[in-house]
């Protein structure tokens, strides 16, 4: 027993704490700092599902049927699995649309029907507010066992205004109105209230988790323990294997997969799910990630479900007086865990308020915009035309309506009691709003259905659940008499609400859905293939099913369904009225700027506009109700379903265009690189060329200089001394052989890098040509004093190339070697090798050598390396033309040192074709 | 004492023609093969000619000159250069240099003597 100041005082302390959660993430949504912008929080806002219901109903289930409070659970996670696909579709169509309730969606997707919209929050309300009675009954019994203790029942009833129902239920109202409306448009999220349904799924799962382990481990000793002691009962072997269900002797593998449907249902359809999962997403890339985590969650949840329900069963005895459904409470304070006991019970709270709060402000939301406001607007001095700012108004209807809901919630608790229909409402509750599943559905991927299929289903489902689930729940809880269940009203059997024809032997929650479901879907199917869409059901159902092929994109902009002509003074005035003076204008404004009109009276009222506008208000007074204000103030030309396909036909001939264009675009930015990169090509061989015309003249006009000054000189002298004068033209002489044998390579070098120049291959013996090389070349050296050497094998394979061209790389090297040795000890040799796949040729001297810095420029045109003073004269494309002749007979040339200074030249040729790519030039003989 | 002239060149069959033309006007001949030979000469004999090749190893004669230039010292020494490069940016770096004159190869022995000349008068 705890003393009641306490238990309130502790609950007093958590619901500001509530409040104090709730105002931080506001006020951090204020500064632009979102705290819910993650996958976790989202995924935690998700678990809005399970609501006391769960918390303390999931033991009693098992308690009851052993493993069938599983299916609550099961069937969420399969919907999980289908998460990415599903609810990415709905989120995604919701935020197109600005759709901020299931009501709403269903309406929008059927041509923004006022009726269905009233339809669906009808059958919400109804379906709905027992289960908010059950939340307040949850924290009224915790409560009383808290204060009145294990052993004594609750007192009498006291008045309402002294109990502490009432004022958790006037504090979740003043929290739900601070929190869940602070503003009008869906664009702006409830971040406050977001923040604060996630942290209260982290107080129940703590607290849950702690009592199952509290029980398992502190109580018993172990999960073994309990199913070990549990054996002494026969009671409770049922509990421990599949079958055995709710009294059966088989395994209902219907109710098992009825119940499964159910749930997977209701994760989705149900207004706090929808308002969680579709309204408050954020991004809907968080879906993914979110999905596991929920999954994770419910596991988590259920984790302890058994233990705490077979433990409490054998802690108490079975019928032991003590309800199944409070041992999360009862086990911790009958053994004395008063702490643990309050903890669990600020658990149950956090449960009942977190579904209290989301639940009643989707219901809200959707009573206002879909049952206020259409009454309204038909009022005169409400009507579109009519000044004055109704935001604030619109807020009022909304809190008042919170207020209300809550207010029914309590009122139900009160009257229904102890009742059985208030027992089992959670599932019927699932049940009413599994009917939103055949439009909803059917409504994102099926373009046939029409709001007459779903209005017609969505009643006649409902009236189906009414008749076999609720109307027998009233009959058990001694409202209807008996007879109504068993026979059947007025007696006649066939119309037995738990047994209609043909199928006996299903549990009535199994019954109720088969024919409840049977029924929506056969009419909405069938009237909505009877008669065929409508123009704006058709145009609302492309919008829809198509939702990722239009994307927002200017590019690609999705089809706007509206003819007509409108002004935009009356659009502004009627977006001042509904929006507020101050979103209203900033509306316009990104309106402007979006279409790159310069102010906002600059507007054209287009289709365009008018569709944003539309877009926008359906954001604050639902999608129904902002039609009908649009309608008002523009002049529609109604259209037909030829004016939709046209419609359609325009927007996708402009798509085709615009992708048109856009491949052009694409395509000719490849074509500017290419060229640009042609271009480039060309700008750097044009260089080249420049820089080798330069190279030429100057190479060619140092020996004309050389020749015309002695010439001319010789011809001013005719008295020049005979010595001078013959001195002088050897000089011309052998410049003269030097320009023409400059311009013989340069012809010869232009041939090869052009391909002109002519190959005559044959079977070459590089032995035999080495040897006539070193002889032609013995002149040369000896001149200098110096000898050639060749150092060659006996036998050597032919190889095919070009005998001359390999004759004139033999002579560059040989006399390049001549030029450089030193005078009288002069020594050059060439050695031939043959390897397994070529032939390497080496020619290396003992003159300076080249540095090593140098050696890469030397095969480089006019580059002659070394002091000119002391280098001998050579045309710079002696070396560069050989290495041409290697590489085009598949080989390469290199140079490097050679033991003792000298340069060492190396090439090698590869013996047989397409050989010669890929071997190094180790095994050279330079040392 | 007689006026000295320099011939910076690295083509020895050039050098021997200028050393020949120069002689004959009766001018001191001193030769230098590359450009840090050059500035070596001038700073050394101080000649009051100086035919320049622009293209040589080492420091070009567009370095010389311009060091040249940048002598105080040396300001009283007149600069021709010899270049076989004729594209106009060559002759603008000559200049930029502070040649005094500039002359193509393959030159005319009269014009270039009579530019000499001038320059000397």
């Amino acid at each position: 027993m705890i003393a009641p100041s306490i238990v309130l005082a502790v609950s007093a302390g958590y619901l500001l704490l509530l409040f104090a959660v709730a105002a931080f993430g506001d006020r951090r949504a204020a500064q632009g700092r979102s705290v819910i912008g993650n996958a976790w929080i989202f995924a935690l806002s998700w678990a809005v599902y399970c609501s006391a219901w769960t918390y303390f109903g999931s033991v009693g289930r098992a308690a009851a049927g052993g493993i069938w409070f599983l299916p609550i659970y099961l069937g969420p996670m399969l919907a999980m699995l289908l998460a990415w696909i599903v609810l990415r579709k709905m989120v995604r169509i919701a935020q197109t649309y600005r759709i901020t309730s299931i009501a709403d969606f269903i309406a929008s997707r059927y041509g923004k029907s006022p009726l269905l919209a009233a339809a669906v929050t009808l059958i919400t309300v109804v379906g709905i507010v027992p289960y908010i009675a059950l939340q307040l009954k949850a924290v009224s019994a915790g409560y009383d066992l808290l204060v009145h203790g294990v052993e004594q029942g609750p007192e009498a009833a006291q008045p309402w205004w002294r109990n502490g129902t009432f004022a958790v239920t006037l504090v979740l109202a003043a929290f739900t109105i601070v929190f869940g409306t602070r503003h009008l448009d869906s664009a702006e999220r409830h971040e406050g209230m977001v923040a604060a349904i996630a942290f209260e799924s982290v107080v129940k799962l703590g607290a849950f988790l702690a009592v199952g382990i509290f029980v398992t481990w502190g109580i018993f000793a172990g999960p073994a323990d309990i199913w070990a002691r549990a054996q002494v009962f026969p009671e409770l072997q049922s509990l421990m294997r599949l079958g055995g269900g709710e009294g059966t002797a088989a395994f209902g593998h219907a109710q098992w997969f009825a119940t499964t449907i159910l749930a997977m249902f209701s994760v989705l359809l149900l207004p706090r799910q929808f308002q969680m999962m579709v309204v408050e997403c954020v991004d809907e890339h968080h879906i993914r990630r979110a999905a596991w985590m929920f999954s994770g969650y419910l596991l988590l949840i259920n984790l302890f479900v058994l233990p705490l329900a077979i433990g409490g069963m054998v802690h108490f005895g079975p019928g032991g007086g003590m309800d199944p459904e409070t041992f999360v409470l009862s086990l911790p304070l009958a053994e004395g865990a008063t702490v643990l006991a309050l903890v669990a019970y600020i658990g149950g709270m956090s449960a009942a308020t977190g579904m209290l709060i989301v639940e009643t402000v989707a219901v809200s939301t959707m009573v206002c915009n879909d049952f206020v406001m259409p009454s309204l607007l038909r009022l005169r001095g409400f009507d579109a035309r009519a000044g004055g700012d109704l935001t604030e108004l619109l807020l009022n209807i909304r809190r008042a309506a919170i207020i209300a809901v809550l207010l029914l919630g309590y009122l139900y608790y009160r009257i229904a009691g102890d009742a059985y229909a208030l027992v089992s409402i959670g599932l019927i509750s699932f049940a009413a709003v599994a009917q939103f599943a055949p439009a909803l559905l059917g409504g994102i991927y099926w373009r046939g259905g029409t709001a007459a299929g779903a209005l017609a289903g969505l009643l006649g489902g409902f009236a189906v659940w009414a008749y076999t689930l609720m109307l027998p729940s009233m009959a058990k809880s001694g409202w209807l008499p008996a007879a109504f269940l068993d026979p059947g009203p007025f007696g006649i059997e066939l119309l037995a609400p738990e047994a209609l024809p043909g199928l006996t032997g299903l549990d009535n929650l199994t019954h109720s859905l088969f024919w409840s479901l049977l029924v929506n879907v056969s009419l909405y199917v069938g009237i909505s293939l009877w008669r065929g869409p409508g123009a704006r059901e058709a145009s609302q159902a492309l919008l829809f099913v198509d939702v990722f092929e239009q994307g927002d994109d200017a590019a690609e902009p999705a089809p706007i369904f509206w003819r007509g002509r409108a002004r935009l003074e009356d659009l502004v005035d009627l977006s001042n009225r509904l929006l507020g003076p101050l979103r209203a204008r900033q509306m316009f404004e990104d309106y402007a700027a979006e279409t790159g009109v310069a102010d906002v009276e600059a507007i054209t009222a287009d289709a365009r506009l008018v569709d944003r506008v539309e877009r926008q208000l359906a954001g604050a007074v639902g999608s129904a109700s902002a039609r009908v204000m649009v309608a008002s103030v523009v002049q529609e030309e109604p259209l037909g379903i030829a004016d939709v396909i046209e419609i359609l036909d325009e927007a996708s001939q402009l798509r085709v265009y615009a992708r048109a264009l856009e491949e052009k675009s694409l395509s000719l930015e490849a074509a500017t690189a290419e060229l640009r990169a042609a271009n480039e090509a060309l700008q750097s061989l044009d260089h080249m060329k420049d820089d080798f015309m330069s190279s030429v003249t100057h190479e060619l006009r140092t020996p004309l200089t050389s020749i015309r000054a002695l010439t001319e000189l010789m011809l001013d002298t005719p008295d020049m001394e005979a010595e001078q004068r013959e001195k002088f033209l050897r000089i011309v002489v052998s410049e003269s052989e030097r320009m023409s044998r400059l311009v013989n390579q340069v012809l010869d070098m232009a041939k090869m890098e052009s391909g002109h120049a002519e190959w005559h291959n044959a079977d070459v013996d590089m032995r035999a040509l080495i040897s006539d090389a070193v002889t032609i070349t013995a002149e040369v050296f000896r001149e200098r004093g110096a000898v050639a050497v060749a150092d060659l094998p006996a036998q050597v394979p032919l190889i095919r190339a070009d005998p001359d061209r390999l004759t004139q790389v033999m002579l560059n090297l040989l006399t390049n070697a001549a030029k450089f040795v030193p005078k009288e000890t002069g020594r050059a040799e060439v050695i031939l090798r043959v390897r397994a796949d070529d032939l390497v040729v080496t020619v290396r001297d003992n003159g300076p050598g080249i540095p090593e810095a140098q050696r890469a420029a030397v095969f480089e045109r006019f580059r002659q390396v070394g002091d000119a003073a002391t280098r001998p004269h050579g045309t710079g494309l002696g070396l560069p033309i050989s290495r041409r002749i290697v590489e085009h007979s598949g080989g390469e040339m290199w140079v490097e040192a050679a033991p003792g200074g000298g340069a060492c030249f190396a090439f090698r040729l590869p013996l047989g074709p397409g050989e010669g790519e890929g071997h190094g030039h180790q095994g050279a003989d330079c040392r | 004492m007689g006026t000295k002239v320099l011939i910076a060149d690295d083509e020895p069959n050039i050098v021997v023609s200028l050393e020949f033309m120069m002689k004959r006007e009766g001018y001191e001949v001193l030769v230098a093969r590359d450009g840090n030979e050059a500035l070596e000469a001038i700073r050394r004999e101080r000649p009051q000619l100086v035919l320049l090749d622009g293209m040589m190893p080492g420091l070009s004669g567009f370095d010389v000159c311009e060091a040249v230039r940048a002598d105080q010292s040396l300001s009283g020494t007149r600069i021709l250069m010899l270049t076989a490069k004729g594209r106009e940016t060559d002759v603008a770096r000559g200049v930029g240099a502070g040649a005094d004159a500039y002359v193509i190869k393959p030159f005319s022995t009269r014009d270039l003597m009579q530019q000499v000349r001038d320059m000397l008068a």
